[in-house]
């Protein structure tokens, strides 16, 4: 190797192409067919949000009394609903608010439970403490209850709504978080880190965050389908969104009464949710499997 | 006498380990009063087996670990009483390379980024200078520069450790803890790693506490050597002295525990230790070897030993050089020699 001199280097093993490639997180979740498929559909799923307007029939807010609780047809290729409005087109439109919704619910339990698991499980302590306590105070709560509580407290609207969601989402995280906090604090790299001169904060950033990652997206995945379910209970209840705009569990809502007349919406709508869900569970488990690997392969 | 890099005195670590059921807390005295000098550029070897305290020695004179009391000073500069903020600037100076390169890299983050944190917070270098430096120091640690943007696991074990070498080294450090550095790898990488460690000391000037059990290691690296025992120094001498004529027991135990590729010298005068280290939650009184030496005597019961100059060079804590045969100094070959003839 021309770079070498003799005294700085007397043993040079290297060469820069004696490595095997790198196995990656990418390729080994592309061979997860069940993963796959689930990112496909959810990545259709998206497309179809984001092009709502362009892939919808009718215009999801019009309704035609003369074509009240239509079975399906050419004009209506999942029937009408009570009002006369084409139910195709609401769940296309109602797709946005849905996942929209999801999105917000796990952030907020992302921005709540990620520092606090991070600071919990990093400095430990009476300080770690009192967060799991409050921590365990909520979990002790069934969830839609206390959302449902939230809602009361704060008036029905799809905002609120997930705001509750993410609140009541927030110590799952923050378990998660804390549990591989704890472990990865007990790493030697941890305290090379520490002889390297990093203070906490740098600690916490830049050595604990990235090897937490792993856990955490599984989670987060996973409490992606848990908030579609929750907004869709509460929008069934009436504490989400508000007419006349609509989300799954709202279109879930009010096809159900009509279940005996017209069983498709209702049939369409909980088929649309139970994937979606489905989806984000499968596709939390591949990063999970595929995650794992990596970890073994750097052994 | 000339200033030394490095110098510790009496220094004590304590670990609190819960407490009993009516309350009192249970101690365990790792480190038991260990003094120690380096003088600039030097390697001092520190031995002993499992569990002896030296790995704590180590990460305690770093503050690594917190000492429970004792003097660590680092050329002018006390380490032991140093304040969080003092001591994260004293880091530039002082670097430790762990046991095991594959626990000690933080897998999410490439060479690179590994190499140029220890700059980034010591000092306020640009960027291409980083990078420069980064390149610079794999090449002195014999890696190729393009390797920076490859993650941990992509190396071998020795590829590692020559990766926390030049994290260690990246700052210039007066002084460095190598905590076992090649007990992880293949004999064959091991003898390269020694080479190279051997190598950037000469160059840099760099002070090395050498923790191993491996004496093998220690004899090559380091002209003197420490040899530790349930958390004491026993003996400290330059390591021909030490291994030629040990003045302790223990170390003589030790030596004589290496294999010996040649069968004839294999049977030599042995000293076979039986059992294990004992609970050092409740140390032996006097004596902490007495409950394995071949040689006790009832002042070992009794009286603590202290250190006692030995002929050819270092000190021995032990009474047989005091009581019973008063070896005065004397190296322990001739007593193990009768021992074992009266034992055929």
């Amino acid at each position: 190797m021309s770079a070498t001199t003799a005294a700085s280097a007397p043993v040079l093993t290297s060469t820069p192409i004696a490595l095997p490639p790198p196995s990656s997180f990418a390729r080994r979740f592309a061979h997860n067919p069940t993963a796959m498929v689930s990112l496909i559909l959810l990545t259709l799923i998206v497309l179809v949000a984001v092009f709502a307007p362009y892939l919808a029939p009718h215009d999801p807010a019009r309704s035609s009394l003369r074509n009240i609780l239509k079975p399906p047809s050419a004009m209506y290729l999942l029937g009408s609903d009570d009002l006369g409005r084409d139910v195709l087109s609401r769940l296309i439109f109602a797709s946005r608010l849905s996942l929209v919704a999801s999105v917000q619910a796990v952030a907020i339990a992302l921005g709540i439970g990620l520092p606090l698991g991070l600071i919990s499980g990093y400095v430990g302590g009476w300080v770690d403490t009192i967060i799991m306590r409050f921590n365990d105070a909520l979990m002790s709560f069934p969830a839609l209850i206390l959302a449902v509580v939230i809602v009361g407290l704060l008036g029905p609207s799809l905002t609120n709504a997930m705001t509750a969601i993410g609140l009541v989402y927030a110590p799952r995280i923050m378990r998660v978080v804390r549990a591989s906090t704890l472990s990865v604090r007990q790493e030697v790299y941890i305290t090379a880190a520490r002889a390297t001169g990093c203070g906490d904060a740098r600690i916490i950033m830049r050595h604990v965050l990235p090897n937490v990652t792993g856990p955490l997206v599984v989670q987060a995945t996973v409490l992606m389908g848990q908030a579609l379910l929750a907004e869709a209970g509460l929008s069934f209840l009436g504490l989400g969104v508000q007419p006349p705009e609509a989300s799954w569990g709202a279109i879930l809502g009010t096809a159900f009464p009509y279940m005996a007349q017209s069983p498709v919406p209702t049939i369409a709508a909980g088929l649309v949710i139970s994937v979606t869900v489905l989806c984000f569970n499968l596709i939390g488990d591949g990063i999970r499997d595929s995650v794992g690997r990596m970890r073994r392969a750097g052994d | 006498m000339t200033a030394l890099c490095l110098n510790v005195e009496d220094l004590h670590v304590v670990y609190d380990v819960g407490s009993t059921a009516l309350g009192r807390r249970r101690r365990l005295h790792a480190v038991n009063g260990v003094s120690l000098a380096i003088p600039p550029g030097e390697t001092l070897g520190l031995v002993g087996e499992s569990g002896s305290g030296k790995s704590t020695t180590g990460l305690a004179i770093l503050r690594l670990i917190e000492p429970a009391s004792g003097s660590v000073r680092l050329g002018n500069t006390d380490v032991a009483g140093a304040s969080r903020q003092e001591i994260r600037k004293l880091r530039r100076r002082m670097q430790i390379v762990f046991q095991d390169p594959f626990s000690s890299l933080n897998p999410s983050m490439t060479i690179q980024t590994l190499l140029e944190e220890p700059l980034l917070i010591h000092t306020d270098m640009p960027a291409s200078e980083r990078r420069a430096m980064v390149g610079k120091t794999l090449e002195a640690v014999g890696l190729h520069p393009g390797y920076a943007v490859r993650y941990p696991h992509e190396f071998s074990g020795g590829q590692r450790q020559r990766v926390a070498i030049a994290r260690a080294m990246i700052v210039r450090p007066e002084f460095v803890v190598l905590d076992e550095p090649v007990s992880a790898l293949d004999v064959s990488t091991q003898s390269q790693i020694l080479n190279l460690l051997k190598t950037i000391q000469t160059e840099s000037g760099t002070a090395f506490l050498l923790v191993a059990h491996d004496l093998a290691v220690v004899r090559l690296m380091s002209p003197n050597v420490a040899v530790m025992y349930l958390g004491e120094i026993v003996e400290t001498g330059p390591s021909a002295r030490v291994y030629d004529q040990p003045a302790h027991p223990y170390s003589a135990a030790l030596i004589s525990a290496v294999p010996f590729p040649d069968p004839q010298r294999q049977r030599g005068d042995r000293i076979i230790l039986r059992g294990d280290l004992p609970n050092p939650m409740a140390p032996p009184s006097g004596c902490r070897f007495r409950t394995r030496c071949p040689f006790a005597m009832d002042v070992c019961t009794a009286e603590v030993p202290l250190p006692v100059p030995i002929e050819g060079g270092g000190t021995a804590s032990c009474h047989l050089h005091t009581h019973g045969p008063r070896l005065g100094g004397q190296s322990l070959r001739p007593l193990i020699h009768t021992r074992r003839m009266q034992m055929v």
